[in-house]
């Protein structure tokens, strides 16, 4: 069935779930957005050991899915893969140095004799919270404003900057995005506290947090979204592969693509409407609208930096090394045969969701953590 | 094309995979076979309804749990330094490696991920059943992940299913399923599962011990002894099958392999096995100052014949043959591969030289030659020989290959009579006095370790200089960055993992001191 599907479509599908699992893990990060507010929200030892058994238990799904969306784009576009992990040395450490010491935090922070205290782990915590949804955010940044790499015909990269990427942070855009991807996630994983903690304090606490979080999140993503409505884009020419700069490419992709248009307004809809319904109205749904409404923005968001014939991460040293969906793809073969492994994504998301409603039936309480056998 | 590459930067990028490869190594084996440990001591508990399976699974499954964090923590580096150091070979083979990476995350970490937390947390808020299933699914998942993983080795260590294209510059896949079902990824599947599940035996037997020998918790200890022992023989068993066929791989995709963990310098029909020997430290042979000759060494006749290819008196070539040729047995020199190799890498770089000057007629014709089966198989199958310019440098280290080939397969061994004698004293009773084996039990452990490394030891230096065999070398693989920055990143990973292992042991020894928890009013 997927053999019928030209090469562009095939990299095109690839993209949409390349994106769609990025979408997905800018969701789940409201757990790491959880992990800079915990030390904060809780007022005492109980209170902060709800908080991270609450954050502890959907872990592992925020890691699994960066994991996978590394890998999905190692076999979809193993240029991409090549180019910027290779490039972009530091940045990509730096985010993978802060996911070691989140994996180990959960489960040693309170062990008996866990060498480094338990302190240490909730800094491991809060360092991971930190770092990784502003590098994340800051990186992908780079897939509008570009990087500094070259590639010579065997598509070898050189990088044009002895800082191997993390000269991202000095341009405003892409860090704008960093910060509004770091407040977005504070803001999921106060929601997320809200719908899941039976604690009125702590659901108290959240809703408070909620407004000025909120404020600085609007602040830096409405820039980005500005900036990038008039900012100038790298275009692609499909039958001669050439790169060029175009005036207002992104905002003449949101044109070109009406549909992709509306996911992005419906998208920023809902997480205001989440957001909003929430500090007027409390409740606990608002990580549902919210969630929903990240998975769309930031899926549209990946749409525009790719389709339309735009180089999905630019080169600023070499324009013409840019990477496209169409030069920096797996062969038709390969795609062909990954794409009938996608058939089992829908799947995968089934059982996720029946073992999440399960888990999740009840909120989490210090009554049901007492009883518990493995806490964290 | 390697002009201006800085060997040390090779040497530091290597010793960067090579520590968190083997530190990720240290914690992944016991996952692998405690999961299934552990699900089958809950299927006890379901079937028969006594709470002291529970409690069992309830304490290995802590164990597990404290194992499996610092698992998945040095994992995640494994997976991205693919990309980060060896940016050259991921984009050379990413349109095949990628594939397995991915299936592994879609098909094997969501389900691990997922039924984990239902396994840890879900014990009073799913059904018994539900939770056993999440338990199995929990363990299938870990070792389904070993099997991509698994996959994407075997694939390096024997390249199948592909074609080279000259208008991308790398490999394409031609078939996954020959991919998937090569021998060289299934038999490396099997022994390194089936040996992780040795390990997590030993682990659980040696820790059970423990309590016999301080005479607490008896009746747990035994009760996991009976599990682990049994479980631990078969894995054992089938381990030595699956090493046996592994080696009949390797003799046919990586003699040169072969050879250096045989020592075996000089090739000869009916080849002996070196049952126990000793090398020289120096390098002292006659015929290549890079090979160690024996000290003293036991032969067992003809068996190493008959491993390599089920036939006594078989001919198996040996480093020197391999480096020289052997006509009289048909193997090539490695001046001759060579020689192949450049001209593949020349013809290539003709090819993009006539692009690059718009000489359609001369590109067409140059493509087709490349990817015609003729060029495939008598040249670019010699692709990674260009790169080569000191045969030496063909012949990994004989001291590692060899000693951790003889570690491997004698502790194998022990750990057969080792549960067996388990079983044997558990079963008759006799095994709290058995002071001697009880102390044996808990030493084994470490033991189970250093066999689980020395098989990757092998299977990865052994290799050298390869990081695809034959077809590209691990100097032309690595990304070009300052090797300064690939020491400040060996240094923070050797120190953070250093670190959380002293924190692992520390929480797990605590763990084991404090024991199994009270369950349904059983102590």
């Amino acid at each position: 069935m997927f053999e019928a599907l030209s090469l562009i479509s095939l990299q095109q599908y690839w993209w949409l779930i390349v994106s769609l699992l990025g979408a997905l893990l800018v969701f789940l990060m409201f757990v790491q957005g959880g992990e800079t507010l915990f030390l904060f929200i809780a007022k005492n030892e109980s209170e902060k050991s709800l908080l991270v058994n609450t954050l502890g238990r959907k872990w592992e799904f925020t890691f699994t899915t960066l994991v996978t969306f590394g890998g999905a784009f190692f076999a979809s576009f193993p240029l991409f893969y090549a180019t910027s992990f290779g490039g972009a040395y530091w940045v990509w450490i730096v985010i993978l140095f802060s996911f070691v010491i989140q994996a180990v935090s959960f489960e040693f922070r309170k062990k008996p004799n866990n060498f480094l205290g338990s302190k240490t782990y909730e800094a491991f915590l809060f360092v991971n919270g930190l770092l990784g949804p502003l590098l994340i955010g800051t990186a992908v940044g780079t897939f509008f404003n570009g990087a500094m790499f070259s590639l010579d015909d065997m598509n070898r990269v050189t990088w044009g900057t002895p800082f191997r990427g993390l000269e991202a942070v000095l341009t405003f855009h892409n860090l704008s995005l960093g910060i509004a991807v770091l407040f977005l996630s504070r803001l999921l994983g106060l929601l997320y506290f809200m719908n899941s903690v039976d604690n009125e304090q702590i659901y108290q606490r959240s809703k408070k947090q909620l407004l000025p979080n909120t404020a600085l999140f609007l602040v830096f993503f409405l820039y980005f979204l500005i900036a990038l409505i008039v900012k100038d884009g790298f275009a692609y020419n499909p039958v001669s592969g050439e790169i060029s700069l175009e005036s207002y490419k992104y905002l003449h992709n949101l044109i070109a693509m009406p549909l992709n248009s509306v996911l992005l307004l419906i998208g920023v809809g809902l997480v205001l409407w989440g957001l909003v319904s929430s500090i007027l109205k409390g409740g606990t749904k608002g990580i549902w609208f919210a969630g929903i409404g990240t998975v769309l923005t930031v899926w549209s968001l990946l749409i525009l930096a790719a389709f339309n014939n735009t180089s999905f991460y630019p080169s600023v040293f070499d324009i013409q090394s840019s990477l496209t969906i169409a030069n920096a793809s797996s062969s038709r073969f390969t795609l062909v045969a990954m794409s009938y492994v996608s058939l089992m994504v829908p799947f995968v998301l089934g059982y996720i969701w029946y073992a999440w409603k399960s888990m999740n039936s009840k909120k989490i309480s210090e009554d049901e953590l007492e009883k518990e056998h493995h806490k964290y | 094309m390697l002009e201006g590459l800085d060997l040390s930067l090779v040497d530091w990028s290597r010793a960067q995979f090579a520590l968190t490869a083997m530190y990720h190594w240290v914690f992944v084996p016991l996952t692998l076979g405690l999961g299934i440990l552990v699900a089958i001591m809950e299927s006890l508990y379901v079937k028969t309804g006594n709470q002291e399976w529970k409690r069992i699974t309830k304490f290995w499954m802590t164990l597990f749990g404290i194992n499996f964090a610092i698992g998945v923590a040095t994992g995640i580096i494994l997976e991205f330094e693919f990309g980060t150091n060896w940016s050259n070979y991921s984009w050379f083979v990413g349109d095949i490696f990628g594939a397995p990476l991915a299936i592994e995350g879609i098909l094997a970490f969501f389900m691990e991920s997922t039924f984990i937390a239902i396994m840890f947390f879900g014990w009073n808020k799913v059904s018994q059943r539900f939770h056993l299933t999440a338990t199995w699914l929990t363990a299938i998942g870990a070792n389904i992940s070993a099997l991509w993983i698994l996959v994407a080795n075997g694939w390096m260590q024997k390249p199948v299913g592909m074609i080279f294209n000259p208008e991308s510059a790398r490999m394409e896949m031609t078939s996954f399923w020959d991919v998937l079902f090569s021998p060289m990824a299934v038999h490396k599947f099997l022994h390194t599962t089936s040996s992780s599940f040795v390990l997590a035996a030993v682990f659980v037997v040696g820790v059970s011990s423990w309590y016999l020998l301080k005479r607490k918790e008896i009746q747990f200890a035994r009760k996991s002894i009976v599990v682990a022992a049994t479980f631990g023989l078969l894995a054992s068993c089938y381990t030595a099958v699956t090493g046996d066929s592994s080696a009949r791989s390797v003799a046919q995709a990586q003699p040169m392999k072969f050879a250096a963990l045989e020592g075996l310098y000089d090739g000869k029909e009916g080849a002996g096995l070196v049952a126990l020997g000793i090398l020289s430290p120096n390098s002292s042979h006659p015929t290549n100052d890079n090979l160690n000759d024996f000290l003293v060494k036991i032969e067992i006749p003809k068996v190493l014949s008959y491993m390599a290819s089920l036939n006594w008196n078989a001919f198996v070539p040996g480093v020197n043959d391999l480096i020289n040729g052997n006509e009289k047995y048909g193997v090539m020199s490695a001046a001759e591969k060579i020689e192949r190799g450049k001209y593949a890498i020349n013809q290539l770089k003709l090819y993009k030289e006539a692009k690059k000057s718009n000489q359609l007629a001369l590109s067409d014709s140059l493509r087709t030659e490349i990817m015609s089966p003729d060029f495939q198989k008598n040249y670019f199958r010699f692709f990674g020989y260009g790169y080569i310019s000191d045969t030496k440098t063909l012949v990994p280290s004989i001291p590692l290959t060899f000693y951790s080939f003889h570690i491997m397969v004698l502790l194998g061994g022990y750990f057969i009579l080792f549960f067996i004698l388990a079983l044997f004293f558990t079963l008759k009773g006799t095994i709290q006095k058995n002071r001697f084996f009880l102390h044996a039990a808990i030493w084994s452990i470490p033991l189970a370790y250093l066999a689980s490394q020395a098989g990757w030891v092998l299977a990865e230096v052994g290799r050298q200089p390869w990081i695809i065999q034959d077809l590209m070398p691990t100097m032309a693989a690595v990304t070009r960055i300052s090797t300064g920055a690939v020491q400040v990143t060996f240094w923070l990973f050797a120190i953070i993992f250093t670190t959380l292992l002293i924190a692992e042991l520390k929480i797990m020894l605590r763990q084991i001191k404090i024991g199994p928890k009270t369950e349904g009013g059983i102590n």
